[in-house]
């Protein structure tokens, strides 16, 4: 069999990152393609060059035998490819007619949009897909597996030949879960090729035909579901060596400093419970969504627990608030460090000292003197390069704001600091300062939370990891038992190997 | 931050250079006797648009100020009726501005609600409570004792009492905002709310303390309005709240939040004073007056937009998405 895509020799690269080099992929007619990969192994990216939003620099994309360039989202449309993407962006005060026809409704003579063709087409595609939807229903007033049937139609509402599914699961329940294979089931029958990303192992292995998997941005193999096994993919997955260079650290473990037991929250964890300690580093690795940066956040008071109990220093904290945590000495680096980091307009030092106001206070009024020489300290210590401290935060460069970001939160002389995701997006070089510098800390007993969903720096960096997976803990993995297979299938809900 | 220095060296040029072109027709314009005249005409737009400033800086709006002027401004007159003393009026005017900002903040901070919404609301509800209290009568000069009328009319060192308050307010808010916690809450929230409580401050809160500020102001300014006019009823300043935003966007006070200084706010204020006065006294119609403001707000707006647009890095930003 032919098949209908075919991606050869795809590469593409950001500053400071080769996000694919040289992938490589087939869909194939009537058959569901599975791409399997880590966080980071370029899933999103293939996703975003087969419908249009990035082109590759090297590679060439064939439709049917045939090589085409896919400059932009109208040309991924016309060429039949089409994607249905983990957030679906529709539009809730639009009825499920015009949500699927949105930018290619039909046109009566007049160039009008012909409304009833609109309401007959809308129709037709839900019926396809065996969903029962009144085409003049608010989109706001449907469920959330509605509105995914909604987006499917919308997707095939263009002709689709290629349809890619990007961990359509995440968000549905058990019995929509089930509504979503049959209709998987039905596209197959009408001959689509589909590319189905998912981490779910129980669901690749029920309804993928054949596999693709990538690592680290490059083709690592491919093959059909019935000739492989879980333990196969989950090689080919994580590979063996961990070639990045981590700092040495001494491992001075020291008394605990923070103690959580039984942390519940009504929709995202249960029964989270742990113990963290002078001087450590402790992992957390899941999958994306498997509720760990909504812990920290219950922690840092961003969102209250339902339940539970939080001590440092064996003293019971309520933390009801940021600003109670951060009394109680937990400061939170979060991953969106644009939209919750720096304040662009301030200048450098207000930005550093603004979790720090009342230490900088005399009787009420701030120091500036205080201020610039606590601003002063902090910045240096991180090397930040910037022309003068009362320069606008906005302007420096996202490297540069980071390290704000940082110094802020080391100023006011935490005892926990959590960090999210601390070296997503940024490049090699500044990795491995990030590294070097959590490695201090920790050396200077500080005790240290790294939410991450690299392997390597999970691994590489933590004394302890602990695995999340659904909103529960699963794993606690140390010692010799820290591989990246354990971690891998712990997340995923795998059983452990033999 | 130089940026912001010389955008309010710039209005100040501008005021300048309207008050040397009026100048040249008409000299007297420009005797010390009328400028303080000019000012303190322009007091109470001041002390509003400083309140106002505030609540902008927290990325909110508050259309209340004017309708909580003229009731505070009725209360006070109507206890200056009863016969209270002026000291415990003062404290009421203060309190009960301050209440009414409380309203919208409480609103804003505890429900949600947009403030636009909130002080529409509010604005609507102020005003008729003054109806209702009075059944629309007017409260006239005859009906003020002498000492409440006096006060700010009251000349010390060459100038009254009104324009003292309001340079009094402008130096206790400059140092408010520039040397509080609370004052640096104001721009962190309007600048990046999730940053802000990232960083332990509570955003509700602050908003609250903004239109507590801006009420407060606004009673004090209506009891002020109401002894230098000698008179009070429900249209008191109406109208006045979409002046005092205006000082405030011709200001430089970023209407998105988080962007100004307040002596934006006081060159805005008097900036509309300046034409305010010298227009009839050019001999243009008072019509123009508006024209001419509403020329400046967009001016202004255009000029803050086109400062702060980056330049040449928007390219990057997208390569690195």
């Amino acid at each position: 069999m032919e098949p209908v895509l075919r991606l050869r020799g795809i590469s593409k690269s950001f500053p400071g990152v080769k996000a694919l080099s040289g992938v490589q992929l087939d869909l194939y007619p009537g058959q569901v393609t599975a791409l399997i990969g880590e966080n980071g192994a370029g899933k999103s990216t293939i996703v975003k060059v087969l419908t249009g939003i990035y082109q590759p620099e090297e590679g060439t994309i064939r439709i049917d035998g045939r090589e085409i360039r896919l400059d932009g989202a109208d040309a991924a449309a016309q060429a039949g490819v089409t994607a249905i993407h983990q957030e679906t962006v529709l539009f809730d005060e639009l009825s499920v007619a015009e949500n699927i026809w949105l930018g290619h409704a039909p046109r009566t003579r007049w160039g009008l949009i012909d409304r009833q063709a609109m309401r007959a087409g809308a129709a037709r595609l839900l019926a396809g897909i065996g969903a029962k939807l009144d085409p003049d229903q608010r989109l706001g007033d449907l469920g959330i597996a509605s509105r995914h049937m909604v987006a499917i139609a919308r997707a095939l509402s263009v002709e689709a030949r290629v349809v890619i599914l990007d961990e359509p699961t995440a968000a549905l329940s058990h019995k929509e879960i089930h509504e979503l294979y049959d209709l998987i089931e039905t596209l197959k029958a009408q001959g689509k090729a589909i590319l189905f990303i998912s981490h779910k192992f129980d669901e690749i292995f029920r309804i993928a035909d054949r596999y693709t998997v990538f690592r680290d941005g490059q083709f690592v193999g491919e093959g059909q579901m019935a000739d492989v096994t879980e333990g196969q993919l989950v090689q080919l997955m994580v590979g063996r060596s961990v070639d990045q260079i981590f700092p040495m650290r001494d491992h001075n473990i020291g008394s605990p400093v923070l103690t959580v037991s039984g942390y519940c929250h009504p929709t995202e964890f249960t029964d989270i419970g742990f113990t963290l300690h002078r001087g450590e580093i402790l992992g957390f690795y899941g999958l994306v969504g498997a509720g760990r940066s909504e812990v920290m956040q219950a922690l840092f008071g961003i969102t209250a627990p339902s339940k539970g109990a939080c001590r440092i220093d064996d003293q019971v904290r309520v933390i009801r608030s940021t600003s109670e945590a951060i009394a109680a000495g937990i400061v939170y680096v979060p991953e969106d460090r644009g939209r919750q980091g720096a304040v662009k307009g301030l200048p450098i030092f207000q930005n550093v000292t603004l979790p720090s106001l009342g230490a900088v206070s005399r009787a009420g009024f701030l120091r500036l003197a205080e201020e610039l020489s606590l601003a002063r300290d902090y910045t240096q210590r991180l090397d930040l390069r910037a022309a003068a401290l009362d320069q606008d935060v906005g302007l420096l460069s996202g490297g540069n704001q980071q390290k704000v970001v940082i110094a802020k939160w080391l100023a006011t002389k935490p005892r926990v600091i959590i960090l999210d995701e601390p070296t997503k997006g940024i490049d090699i070089g500044s990795k491995a300062a990030v590294h070097a510098f959590m490695a201090e800390l920790a050396a200077q007993g500080l005790a240290i939370i790294m939410v991450s969903s690299e392997i390597p720096e999970v691994l590489g960096m933590s004394d302890r990891v602990i695995v999340m997976r659904e909103g529960r803990i699963v794993d606690e993995v140390a010692g010799d038992r820290m591989t990246p297979e354990v971690l891998v299938r712990a997340a995923a809900g795998l059983a452990v190997a033999a | 931050m130089s940026v912001l220095k010389s955008r309010e060296a710039l209005l100040a040029l501008a005021i300048l250079v309207a008050i040397g072109i009026i100048a040249m027709r008409f000299p007297a314009f420009v005797a010390p006797g009328n400028l303080a005249n000019v000012f303190n005409d322009t007091a109470p737009l001041m002390l509003l648009a400083i309140g106002q400033m505030i609540v902008i800086l927290t990325k909110c709006i508050d259309l209340s100020v004017a309708a909580n002027l003229a009731l505070t401004g009725m209360v006070a007159a109507l206890m200056n009726g009863a016969g209270m003393p002026l000291p415990l009026i003062l404290c009421a005017v203060i309190l009960l501005g301050a209440a009414l900002g409380a309203v919208n903040g409480v609103l804003v901070w505890k429900l949600g609600i947009p403030s636009i919404v909130v002080t529409l609301g509010t604005m609507t509800i102020y005003r008729g409570t003054i109806f209702l209290m009075t059944a629309g009568k007017w409260v006239n000069a005859h009906e003020m004792t002498d000492g409440f009328k006096a006060l700010p009319r009251l000349v010390i060192l060459g100038l009254p009492v009104m324009s003292w308050i309001a340079i009094a307010a402008v130096l206790i808010f400059a140092v408010v905002l520039t040397r509080t916690a609370l004052g640096r809450a104001f721009y962190a929230v309007g600048g990046n709310a999730h940053a802000a409580v990232y960083a332990g401050i509570d955003v509700g809160r602050t908003q609250f303390w903004a239109f507590v500020m801006s009420g407060a102001l606004a009673g004090f300014t209506g009891y002020l309005w109401v002894a230098r006019y000698a008179v009070a009823y429900v249209d008191v300043a109406g109208g006045f709240e979409l002046d005092v935003v205006a000082a405030c966007v011709i200001g430089g006070i970023a209407i998105a939040g988080g962007a100004g200084s307040i002596w934006g706010a006081m060159l805005g204020a008097l900036f509309l004073g300046v034409i305010k006065n010298a227009l009839p006294v050019v001999g243009i119609s008072p019509f123009w007056q508006m024209a001419i403001s509403g020329t400046a707000i967009i001016l202004a707006v255009a000029f803050n937009a086109a400062q702060s647009r980056p330049k040449g890095r928007l390219i990057l930003r997208e390569a690195a998405q």
